[in-house]
């Protein structure tokens, strides 16, 4: 599994997370280049589908990132978020998949060093887990 | 609180008692019309049907041992949009608890609607208790011989039958509802129970139409939590059954290798609360070339494609309210067993957040609210 890259993609809030990982750029911190962002407004924009559609596909893990429990833009969205993916963390743990290819994580727009070292270490705990099985059913 | 009566029964005619009691509720105008099901001309099942005229209730069958819809639907059509005059609906506990949490998504309105639930001891296939209707096991003597198991709650059904499986696994025979009717731990060819709620107690008091009293069957309690024990015993067996098999996700799909995708799984359900659901929109229309992308990603694809994130995507939108019916069971021309999926997953979810669907209509569904201080998943400790 030596060469196994793993490929992410994250979910991004417009107001916290999607910032921070643009300060991470700016600021010129070191982080692996496996992750494919998408760029929402909110966290609570995530539905269940949008990840899991991301596992069946070719990811191999998702990254859901808002903003700190209190801070979020409109009010209420990353709490919402939070259910929907421990609802679908729930069901999917149920069926015998690991709930740890999906991860939610709050990250403020300063937080430029968390989002890279986030990455960083979903990548090598990915490396660690293999390819998603996930993405390679053909009968999905 | 909740007024209890007891109802005698003349000539052992159960039934009439009951459908009295409806006539008295229209002939009084507590109600205006009541949903009850009725025997089709044919004999060999029932429907649902909105009565008017006292005189119609004379055919209907309050006992009706089939579900061929879920009534909450009906319930929803019917109530939802400028329901102006009081309407009961005599419905199954599992329709009941439907029904609340369709109001719950406000797609069920309480406001000029009494629920009348019956005491269930299970239900049939529609097209199982069409044969038992030709081979003479249904109908009347049917209903005796469940009327009279319901005393003891030790229910014998005619040979080669059983009930659906939803129904031999679910822990709620009896119901919470305006009006309650009731016949486990009850000689029911002598006497039943009919308990009312806050909303209507005192109006039947007035109009004279039942005298209450505290008097009930001294072995209901006892009956009723013998048959939960029976049932809530099947449906652990079957669950550790159903999570012996689906494994994980690839188990599952050959679980579900003959599931053709046509939806009517989620069509039957009267959960499925959105008004247009994302797997019949053009989202799940793909491009053929897209279609080829995959089938070179992944050397070969299943067609039709989205089988698993269907079924994924249908349970966590509506897994914390599924309560278990088995109507997706029904509607499946695979023979799936949809519900015990459904139920067996749900219930750690629902757990998650000590929900239980259809047990009151004042709670609020976990998909629509949060709490500030939960749920710590938050991943990768830094
Ligand atoms: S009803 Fe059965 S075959 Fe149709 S989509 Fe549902 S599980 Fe699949
Ligand atoms: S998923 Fe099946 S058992 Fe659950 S509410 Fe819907 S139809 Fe009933
Ligand atoms: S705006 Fe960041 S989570 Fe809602």
């Amino acid at each position: 599994m030596a060469d196994f890259e793993p490929r992410i993609v994250a979910f991004l809030c417009h107001w916290c997370t999607y910032t921070g990982a643009d300060l991470a750029g700016t600021t010129r911190q070191q982080y692996p280049p496996n992750i494919r962002i998408i760029h929402l407004m909110c966290s609570g924009a995530v539905d269940s589908i949008y990840v899991l559609k991301a596992l069946i596909d070719g990811a191999d893990g998702v990254l859901i990132g808002g903003c700190h429990p209190g801070d979020c833009h409109y009010q209420t969205g990353n709490y919402k978020a939070r259910r929907r993916v421990a609802i679908l963390k729930g069901i999917l743990e149920q069926m015998g998949f690991t709930e740890h290819r999906i991860w939610l994580k709050w990250i403020s727009a300063s937080e430029g060093k968390l989002f890279a070292d986030t990455v960083t270490k979903m990548v090598d705990d990915l490396k660690k887990m293999g390819p998603n099985p996930m993405k390679q059913l053909w009968n999905a | 609180m909740a007024k209890k009566a007891a109802v005698k029964v003349a000539e052992e005619k159960t039934d009439e008692a009951i459908i009295g009691f409806l006539k008295s509720l229209l002939e009084k105008e507590v109600v205006e019309a009541i949903l009850i099901p009725k025997t089709l001309p044919s004999q060999d099942g029932f429907v649902q049907t909105l009565i008017r005229d006292p005189e119609k209730l004379n055919g209907v069958c309050v006992f009706s041992p089939t579900m061929p819809v879920q009534s909450a639907r009906v319930v929803s059509n019917l109530s939802v949009k400028n329901l102006g005059k009081k309407v009961a609906a005599v419905l199954k506990a599992c329709e009941i608890r439907a029904a609340v949490e369709l109001a719950k998504f406000l797609q069920v309105k309480m406001d000029n609607l009494y629920l009348i639930g019956i005491d269930c001891p299970g239900t049939f296939e529609v097209t199982d208790y069409a044969r038992m209707v030709q081979e003479g096991k249904g109908g009347e003597s049917l209903t005796k011989e469940l009327l009279k198991g319901m005393e003891k709650g030790e229910l014998s059904l005619p040979s080669g039958y059983s009930f659906r499986t939803a129904c031999q696994m679910c822990e709620y025979p009896v119901t919470q509802a305006d009006i309650s009717i009731k016949l486990f731990g009850y000689k029911a060819d002598q006497e039943i129970g009919i308990e009312i709620g806050d909303k209507l107690g005192k109006e039947i008091e007035e109009k004279g139409i039942l005298s209450f009293s505290e008097n009930g069957s001294p072995s209901r309690s006892e009956v009723i939590s013998k048959v939960i024990a029976e049932r809530t015993k099947k449906r652990d067996a079957l669950f550790q059954e159903f999570k012996g098999i689906v494994k994980d996700l690839q188990a599952f799909l050959d679980r579900f290798s003959t599931c053709v995708r046509c939806h009517n799984c989620m069509v039957a359900c009267p959960i499925c609360y959105c008004k247009e659901c994302v797997f019949r929109t053009a989202v799940f229309e793909h491009d053929g070339d897209q279609f080829l992308r995959w089938a070179d990603r992944k050397g070969e694809i299943r067609m039709p494609t989205d089988t698993l994130i269907f079924h994924l995507i249908r349970m966590s939108h509506m897994v914390t309210s599924c309560i278990g019916c088995g109507l997706c069971d029904s509607a499946c021309p695979s023979r799936l067993p949809v519900a015990t999926l459904f139920r067996s997953v749900g219930e750690r979810i629902q757990k998650m957040f000590q929900y239980v669907p259809g047990r009151n209509v004042e709670e609020t569904p976990p998909v629509a609210s949060f709490k500030e201080d939960e749920l710590k998943i938050e991943s990768g400790a830094l």
